[in-house]
């Protein structure tokens, strides 16, 4: 479990810092969020509702790990 | 799977599959709120109110969601990266459908926090049922109505339908978009049912 949270952290500081990279050089239209048409911009929402739908699952996978150790 | 590429979104028509359908699916959950509010109102069943919250509760996680990724999605379509961040996104922040969107979200977050406020149990589930109508009904003119009669950025400001209007979105974009919606709801839904589950468990033990 801490091993997973650990590594979902990890994966929305690499993602955040994409995000600043590519906010940062604004002279640059060729960046890479605007590369390829701007498909990167889909991707990042796509990776951005995973993650989301990710963590709450996680969170209510946790409250019936709980609830389990209560009933036993 | 083609899509138009228009200028200033080309390829990023295709966040229509996943932004679009988390509001789609929102409304969907809060309507199902909504109407498990009524029917406790009706019947005084308290298994009423736990899916009404449930429905609620998703349906945020769902609006939270549509947020961000417009966030995303504006950051590289309305926002100038010519201009200072500063100025750009001050214009993108007057749009009037992200405050719309903001408030609304916003009372649904008064609702989990005026719902856990009270601790007895008939009195809350009274009392956000009836919060819960009054939080549905100003759905309609913060992110429906306020938004199409201002000029806005957004695709449906003053005289559109977004993403329904058979002008506005590719049929063959169509295919693939309400099968989305669709899908996305039922994700949602399914999600609802594990709290809804979870939660009837949980008042099984507290009577027992």
């Amino acid at each position: 479990m801490r091993k997973i949270k650990y590594l979902s952290a990890l994966i929305i500081s690499l993602l955040l810092t994409l995000i600043n990279h590519a906010q940062n050089d604004k002279a640059e239209m060729a960046d890479t969020m605007r590369s390829n048409g701007r498909i990167y911009v889909v991707v990042a929402v796509v990776v951005l509702i995973l993650l989301g739908l990710f963590l709450y699952l996680l969170r209510l996978d946790k409250k019936i790990t709980r609830i389990e150790k209560n009933n036993s | 799977m083609d899509v138009p590429r228009l200028p200033a979104l080309s390829e990023t028509i295709r966040n229509l599959y996943f932004h679009v359908c988390m509001w789609f699916c929102m409304m969907i959950l809060f309507t199902a709120s909504v109407v498990y509010a009524i029917r406790y109102l009706r019947s005084n069943q308290l298994t009423d109110d736990i899916y009404s919250r449930h429905f609620a509760a998703v349906g945020i996680v769902f609006g939270v969601l549509g947020y961000a990724t417009g966030s995303i999605w504006m950051s590289y379509t309305w926002a100038d990266p010519n201009n200072s961040s500063f100025q750009s996104f001050g214009a993108v922040a007057r749009e009037p459908k992200l405050i719309g969107a903001a408030i609304a979200l916003l009372i649904y977050f008064a609702y989990m926090v005026l719902r856990d406020s009270i601790s007895d149990i008939d009195k809350r589930a009274r009392i956000s049922a009836v919060y819960n109508i009054f939080a549905f009904a100003l759905l309609f003119p913060t992110i429906w109505i306020i938004p199409r009669i201002l000029p806005s950025l957004h695709p449906g400001g003053e005289n559109g339908n977004p993403a329904l209007d058979t002008k506005d979105i590719d049929s063959r974009m169509r295919l693939v978009f309400y099968p989305a919606v669709i899908g996305w709801t039922l994700l949602g839904v399914w999600i609802t049912s594990l709290k809804i589950r979870l939660s009837l468990l949980k008042e099984k033990r507290m009577l027992q």
